[in-house]
């Protein structure tokens, strides 16, 4: 427990008091493991509304008597990068709001969330755009799919210093759309092809309009990037013909179909970067309790983890660990050693969020697709 | 016996030759001067080596390590008095490949080989030095200890020499296959270049991408085209001009990764592995690393050249030294110099 905070309301301040305490504090504040959370306002009751796997989903705030002062301090463990909201709840109703005494903000498809940011956690710095860095170019793509008889679409990614003349690994990136907008990706390329880290590289950044169904273990969507996609950017660009100038990326879903598409073409893409993979599997029966959404997921992940075959050469996989999926991460990761194949995994105290996989992405990219960094010497 | 005095009794057994490295001494002249610069990007030493070897006269230089940056070589040009010439061996390598398809086929063929075979020395290394850091974490009798963990270091360096042997071999095929020497395009530019270095009295090799750098200069043989001019590496170059080049880097976002040879050098440099840019990518307070890189190497010296030091010999004499650090047996940086060396 936060000493100083317990201390203090145990001396029931007043109204001005507490405002003079809040005075030069910034909040959550974070004192060692010791995280506490403020509200200000008039409510029946608030509660912190966080998305940790293994903690109460909705914690109490408690009221200093007398007072419109609401707090709540939990513990986090060192390095700590935690979403939440509050619930204010009155008479009309709850609502969920973002902390309006915390500035730190991170957008997902569903809008904004409010982070705490525990003791040693620093947001990269190679995350944010680097003057000095040369910016690569993004540009539309489109065609028409055959296996799902529909047009497909996103960007590709060229690096500054791209020369038709040379030639580059390819990266598919699922969910290409939010990577960009809610990791910043293409500061993150920008920064690690700068830093040499991570070679000139093309990605493409892919879209699904219907992605809890394409991405779920779909034969189309394995045809459609393994037999159209690259030969239609093949075509195009000067792309490396090797499996390990080939890999898949993906978070989520996005992880499921990347995977799911290196089972189909084993062999073909040399590089997986699997990010909080939704590989749900069941030890006995067939429906995982996640839902019918993932059963052809459990049907896949069940048969690989019944007859594990090498599919890939690397394969970097990460998960946060306060997200469920922990466990189908962690699970996964002996059996895919047991192939032969070369795996990294990197556990990281955050959850299921697309800061998460932005601030995962360095060290998963940089080993996958090793950089010059070692080859050069000013 | 303890483990450093198995590892420097080991290290005084007559190590392979290096192939590449030998071909410097067969029939060719030997440079009059050496000289091993820290980088020279932010503080220039390299006229106070000039200095210090007398040199006076046009400098060739070789920036091939820039790549298609190549050419800006004004201010080095500017720094050394506007009396040099440079050599373009990255543009001419171009031309040559643009020109002679066959060749430029077989070179790309040659470098995919030569990248696979890093790719699985890589991961035989990994795991080689992996086990040399359980070893020495574990609890056992003194000398049972010291005894494997001396063979975990010899295992490294046999792995290491399987390496460069597998690097000779594959450019030995090249060469047999090739024989760019012999080809018109190469002749053209080595001709060019051997009287453009016939009115040089030194060489300056900046640093840059050190196997691009390498690649330039083998192609070209620019070794066998010296005569006896003086030679100023830095960085890049400065690895480049040794019997082997060895990769490096302390501070990836993996963190530490493992050392690896990438190829023979020219040989120019002997005995010496040469560590540019210490400051940004070795850990040089963890004895354990220095130790393994020292014993693995020896006997060759492992320095280490952070900016603003330097490093000369006439032939095989140390002439100066000065703030370069030398990895050492037992773990310790010590600083090395004429005295010490």
């Amino acid at each position: 427990m936060n000493a100083s905070i317990e201390g203090f309301i145990a001396a029931t301040p007043t109204h001005d008091e507490l405002d003079a305490w809040m005075k030069g504090r910034s909040f959550p504040l974070v004192e060692g493991t010791a995280a506490t959370f403020v509200w200000r306002g008039e409510a029946e009751g608030v509660k912190l509304r966080h998305f940790i796997y293994g903690l109460e989903t909705a914690q109490p705030l408690l009221r200093v008597a007398g007072t419109d002062f609401w707090w709540l301090t939990i513990e986090v463990p060192p390095r700590s990068r935690i979403e939440y909201k509050l619930e204010v709840i009155r008479a009309h109703g709850n609502e969920w709001v973002q902390d309006p005494l915390n500035p730190h903000r991170a957008r997902d498809p569903f809008g904004a969330n409010s982070v705490l940011q525990g003791e040693g956690y620093q947001m990269p710095e190679w995350v944010l755009p680097d003057p000095k860095a040369r910016r690569g170019v993004l540009e539309p793509f489109s065609l028409h799919s055959a296996a799902f008889g529909a047009r497909r679409g996103g960007h590709i990614y060229l690096p500054a210093r791209y020369r038709p003349s040379r030639q580059y690994p390819l990266l598919v990136m699922h969910d290409g759309a939010d990577y960009l907008k809610y990791s910043g990706m293409k500061s993150v390329f920008d920064n690690l092809l700068e830093r040499l880290e991570v070679p000139d590289i093309i990605v493409a950044m892919v879209d699904s309009p219907d992605r809890l169904v394409e991405y779920g273990n779909d034969e189309r969507h394995a045809r459609y990037l393994t037999e159209e996609l690259v030969p239609h950017l093949a075509s195009r660009y000067p792309l490396l013909d090797q499996p390990r100038a080939r890999g898949l990326m993906g978070a989520s879903f996005g992880g499921v179909a990347s995977f799911s598409t290196a089972i189909r073409y084993p062999g073909f893409w040399g590089r997986l970067l699997l990010q909080s993979g939704s590989f749900a599997f069941t030890d006995i029966g067939r429906r995982n309790h996640r839902g019918p959404v993932f059963d052809r997921v459990v049907e896949f992940i069940n048969a690989f983890r019944n007859d594990p075959k090498p599919v890939s050469e690397r394969v970097f996989v990460s998960c946060g660990v306060y997200e469920s999926l922990i466990y189908e991460n962690r699970s996964l990761v002996p059996i895919l050693e047991s192939t032969g194949m070369q795996v990294r995994f990197v556990e990281a105290r955050d959850g299921h969020n697309w800061e998460n996989w932005r601030d995962r992405s360095r060290e998963g990219l940089s080993w996958l697709f090793r950089g010059p960094q070692m080859m050069v010497y000013e | 016996m303890n483990a450093v005095a198995l590892a420097r009794r080991q290290s005084s057994k007559p190590q392979p030759r290096v192939r590449q490295a030998s071909v410097h001494d067969e029939g060719r002249s030997r440079p009059c001067a050496v000289a091993v610069l820290g980088q020279q990007r932010f503080v220039r030493t390299l006229s106070s080596a000039v200095a210090s070897l007398a040199v006076r006269g046009r400098f060739a230089l070789v920036t091939a390590g820039w790549q298609e940056r190549e050419d800006e070589d004004q201010e080095l040009t500017d720094y050394l008095g506007g009396n040099t010439v440079n050599l373009r061996l990255h543009h001419r390598a171009d031309e040559v490949f643009q020109a002679d398809k066959e060749l430029a086929d077989a070179h790309r063929k040659k470098q995919e080989i030569l990248r696979y075979k890093q790719d699985f020395y890589r991961i035989r290394l990994e795991h080689e030095l992996a086990a040399n850091h359980v070893i020495r974490l574990r609890s056992a009798p003194k000398e049972v200890l010291e005894q494997e963990e001396l063979a975990s270091v010899v295992a490294v360096q046999k792995l290491d020499e399987y390496h460069l042997q597998q690097c000779a071999k594959v450019h030995a095929e090249f060469e047999k296959a090739l024989s760019p020497g012999q080809r018109p395009d190469v002749r053209r530019h080595m001709d060019e270049l051997s009287a453009l270095l016939s009115d040089s009295k030194a060489i300056a090799v900046a640093g840059g991408h050190v196997a691009t750098l390498l690649n330039r200069m083998r192609l070209f043989d620019l070794a066998g085209l010296l005569d006896t001019q003086a030679v100023f590496a830095w960085s890049g170059g400065a690895m480049a001009i040794s019997e082997r080049v060895v990769l490096f880097h302390d501070n990836t976002p993996e963190g530490a990764v493992a050392a690896e040879i990438l190829d023979f050098g020219l040989g120019i440099l002997k005995g010496t592995v040469v560590l540019p840019q210490p400051e940004q990518r070795l850990h040089l307070d963890d004895k354990e690393r220095v130790s393994v890189m020292a014993r693995r190497f020896a006997p060759a010296r492992v320095l280490a050249f952070p900016t603003s030091s330097h490093l000369t010999l006439r032939g095989e004499t140390i002439h100066s030294a000065e703030n370069v650090s030398s990895l050492e047996l037992d773990g310790c940086c010590r600083s090395f110099t004429e005295e010490t060396s």
